[in-house]
């Protein structure tokens, strides 16, 4: 079945969710390229492991907004940007992992060892990526065949990775909490979205089956 | 980086204009004040000639206490600012503290000291001579850059207070000015901002109260009019726009001791074996130094170890 809003989401907004994904990359080879109007400040190396940081948790945020969308709206192919979506977070997540390894410490390991055994803001991070590098690689059509219902638990799992996400974010900061609790605030409507119809079905569809065997 | 830096000014060329500027208030502040004594037990005739001081050796390059590692550009100092009071971001400062009002200025010096009362800014400054330092400043947040700072050592004003025996500790305070400071229309810390040193320390010749950098009246963000720097701790000692100094008997209660007492100490001196608990301080990223992958080993003191006899016999890991 192709309507013409499936169409539409297909070809114009999920190429559309795609470049957005490449765009903090961009943005970071634009400003070390030394692009006109590109400023990475005085310290571009902090900024540049802020930017993908930052991008990769709306993006986690923004998948985990597809449902309760779809839900809201009723527009069934809105699902479509899921993986994108899912798939930006993922690489914006690897990013800064990558970049905090290579360049902010310079493949330290001794600092680095003792960063994600000691301190909670980077094991909580790298405890997210971790749980993210799995739901990448079974994001796949074919995995998702392949798993069958088993696909829905273990991507269920980017409900801890958002969580500590937020939290990574909310420990790292020195002071100034007001951001990270506003994504902590929306993830928490997200996930309180679902809760309170995972309830409502509980009730009303769980009598009538209950009847229904009776 | 392929990033368009300005070339470093050396030393020998700071651009005397603003400077100028700011004799010719001294200057003005000077005359307009006349015989009213401004700073009890000085005459007219001392506060006029040490003017012309001020005047004549205004900037004097000190190399005994500078370093001579590259210098941060002006632009850098002045557009990666932590200074909350306008904005928690590195950028704000840039951008909020423009029209920030330094002039009228009075601080306030007040407590264990002979000499207290409440000082225009220019009364302050007329009898000190006015030094160019090249410092190292070492950040908590594991950054650092080279500034060419534009002061005197705060020991000189500490003296001329005259602290009397009960005087252990020096107490400074920020203005409070939710209007003129955005940042303090929320309480991410303590309002006003609060820091303090003992008084050994704050006697230390490293330890100036900075007017100027790069050879220009201090711009708003870096702390205008009047600063502390203290080049063996970490940043956020070295508190901005002072209003009041305050000669006390009891450790002061700084700011960020209050905002979370396991992170930030009192003594808060640079120290590679003290890790912050969120970070390790056993490396810095020199802002500017041209590679991406500069980490550099932190020295302790920041490098400045003539400070470490201020310290002998106590643990640093205890007073952090
Ligand atoms: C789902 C996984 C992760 C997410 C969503 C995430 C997100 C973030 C965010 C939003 C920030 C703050 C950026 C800002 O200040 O604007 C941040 C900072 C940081 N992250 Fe992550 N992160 C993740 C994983 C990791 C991992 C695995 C590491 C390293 C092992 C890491 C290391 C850091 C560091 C060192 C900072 C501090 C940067 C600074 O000093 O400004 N993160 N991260």
């Amino acid at each position: 079945m192709t309507t013409a809003a499936d169409r539409w989401v297909r070809f114009g907004l999920k190429p559309l969710v795609y470049a957005a994904g490449a765009g903090p990359f961009l943005y970071v080879a634009a400003g070390i390229a030394g692009v006109d109007g590109v400023n990475l400040g005085a310290n571009p190396v902090e900024e540049i492991l802020d930017i993908l940081g930052i991008w990769g948790l709306y993006f986690l945020l923004a998948t985990l907004a597809v449902t309760p969308l779809r839900q809201a709206t009723g527009w069934v192919p809105l699902m479509r940007l899921r993986r994108p979506l899912g798939l930006a977070a993922f690489f914006c997540v690897l990013g800064h992992f990558l970049f905090y390894l290579v360049v902010d410490r310079a493949l330290e390991l001794d600092t680095i060892g003792e960063d994600i055994v000691k301190r909670p803001f980077i094991t909580v991070g790298f405890a997210a990526l971790l749980i993210l590098v799995p739901l990448a690689l079974t994001s796949t059509q074919g995995a998702m065949r392949r798993l069958g219902r088993r696909w829905q638990s273990l991507h269920r799992m980017v409900y801890v990775a958002a969580f500590l996400g937020c939290l990574h974010y909310a420990w790292q900061v020195k002071a100034d909490l007001r951001e990270p609790l506003l994504y902590l605030a929306i993830l928490a409507f997200l996930l309180g979205w679902r809760w309170v119809r995972h309830q409502r079905r509980l009730k009303h569809v769980a009598p009538a089956a209950f009847e229904r065997l009776g | 980086m392929a990033r368009y830096r300005p070339p470093p000014i050396p030393a020998s060329e700071i651009t005397p204009e603003p400077v100028y500027r700011a004799r010719r208030e001294f200057m003005a502040g000077a005359l307009a004040l006349g015989a009213g004594a401004a700073w009890p037990g000085e005459s007219a005739a001392q506060m006029v000639m040490n003017v012309s001081v001020v005047e004549k050796l205004q900037f004097r390059p000190n190399p005994r206490f500078s370093t001579d590692e590259p210098k941060n550009t002006f632009e850098e100092i002045t557009t990666y600012n932590n200074f909350y009071e306008f904005g928690t971001d590195k950028s704000d400062p840039a951008k909020n503290a423009r029209s920030f009002r330094t002039r009228p200025w009075n601080v306030a010096i007040e407590g264990e000291a002979e000499v207290t009362g409440s000082f225009a800014l220019e009364d302050l400054l007329k009898p000190h001579a006015l030094e160019a330092r090249i410092y190292r400043l070492r950040c908590v947040e594991a950054w650092s850059m080279v500034i060419p700072w534009i002061g005197f050592p705060l020991g000189e004003l500490v003296k001329r207070c005259k602290p009397t025996s009960r005087a252990k500790y020096v107490e400074f305070t920020t203005l409070l000015d939710p209007k003129q400071m955005p940042g303090q229309r929320f309480p991410v810390i303590q309002w006003p901002y609060v820091e303090g040193l003992r008084m050994d320390e704050a006697m230390h010749p490293l330890a100036i109260l900075a007017v100027g950098l790069y050879g220009e009246v201090l711009p708003n963000q870096n702390g205008a009019p009047l600063r502390l720097v203290v080049p063996w701790k970490y940043g956020f000692k070295s508190i901005k726009s002072i209003v009041r100094i305050r000669f006390t008997e009891k450790q002061p209660r700084t700011s960020w001791e209050l905002s979370a007492p396991r992170e930030y100490g009192f003594y808060a001196n640079v120290n590679p074996e003290v890790d912050h608990p969120r970070w390790s301080q056993k490396r810095e990223r020199r802002i500017g130094a041209g590679s991406l992958w500069d980490r550099r080993p932190t020295l302790p003191f920041n490098g400045y170890d003539e400070v470490a006899g201020l310290y002998r016999g106590m643990d640093l890991r205890k007073f952090f």
